[in-house]
């Protein structure tokens, strides 16, 4: 089977994100650095995103009611607009644990632990 | 064509995650980040998704990356070029999310549903067919949205602000 045979399917996207699921999801465990762990929850939205819209345009045909035609997009808006509120209050939370801490050291943030 | 553009799109923003992860300097992951958010933009395109590979583009690559970027530059001591490096159980993490990606891909690989190819796409995704649905079906979740921004942008500005500053 040669490349120009191969054809894109809705398993190939699906793998896709679930291989950028999976790079967020190491570094949301291995990073140190409290940025770099949003910004791998950023990569693991962004993999969610891109299966509801593989699905929207994979699992779709006349039968459905045109009506939810896009309910895959519009998903995804609404993941986008959530991530990007997230990212907002995030940052700020990590700039006020700067500046009482002087770190962004997700191993030093242990004030509920004694 | 498309599956040469989807293959080289593809593996752009899983290499630029990748280089998210593991880079060294937060900087360059913060850049590498924007990188694969515009790689996924273009699957987006792929998939008739004209409308969100834009909001991507504009929210995703410009916007988040920007505040990434200056939350970076706020926090930023020492040396620049260690500032981003693992943690004790990283080894971990690695099985962990290689163990999860395998089941995914069995998972994946072995539903008969999801084995379909691409048919002709007629029903749009335009900002217009978009627009007509979150203001008829989905309006209650999109003022919900917008009420969800307002508030968190607000506390943000307090959050980093200060409160006692302020008095």
């Amino acid at each position: 089977m040669s490349l120009g045979d191969f054809s894109v399917g809705l398993s190939t996207y699906l793998l896709v994100g679930a291989m950028l699921f999976c790079i967020g999801l190491y570094g949301v465990f291995a990073k140190r650095n409290i940025i770099a762990t949003l910004m791998s929850i950023e990569l693991m939205l962004n993999a969610v995103n891109i299966n509801f819209v593989a699905f929207n345009r994979f699992i779709w045909n006349e039968k459905i009611d045109i009506h939810y035609v896009l309910t895959g997009h519009v998903a995804a808006l609404f993941v986008i607009v959530v991530a990007a509120a997230e990212v907002a209050v995030g940052l700020a939370l990590i700039i006020t644990i700067y500046r009482n801490r002087q770190s962004t050291n997700v191993d030093e943030l242990n004030w509920l632990k004694w | 064509m498309s599956t040469v553009v989807f293959f080289i799109f593809a593996i752009l923003s899983i290499a630029a995650a990748w280089g998210v992860v593991t880079s060294k300097n937060i900087v360059h992951s913060a850049l590498y980040l924007a990188l694969s958010f515009s790689g996924v933009a273009v699957l987006y395109i792929l998939m008739n998704a004209d409308f969100l590979a834009a909001v991507q583009l504009l929210i995703y690559t410009a916007a988040v990356s920007l505040l990434v970027i200056f939350a970076v530059m706020l926090t930023l001591r020492g040396d620049i070029c260690q500032s981003n490096p693992e943690n004790r159980s990283w080894l971990a993490g690695a099985l962990i999310s290689a163990s999860v990606f395998v089941v995914i891909g069995l998972v994946i690989l072995t539903n008969a549903d999801w084995r379909v190819l691409a048919t002709p796409w007629t029903s749009g995704g335009s900002a217009e067919d978009l627009s007509l649905l979150l203001l008829t079906q989905y309006m209650i979740p999109f003022e919900a949205a917008a009420v969800l921004l307002t508030v968190a942008l607000v506390g943000a500005v307090i959050l980093a602000k200060g409160v006692n500053e302020s008095k």
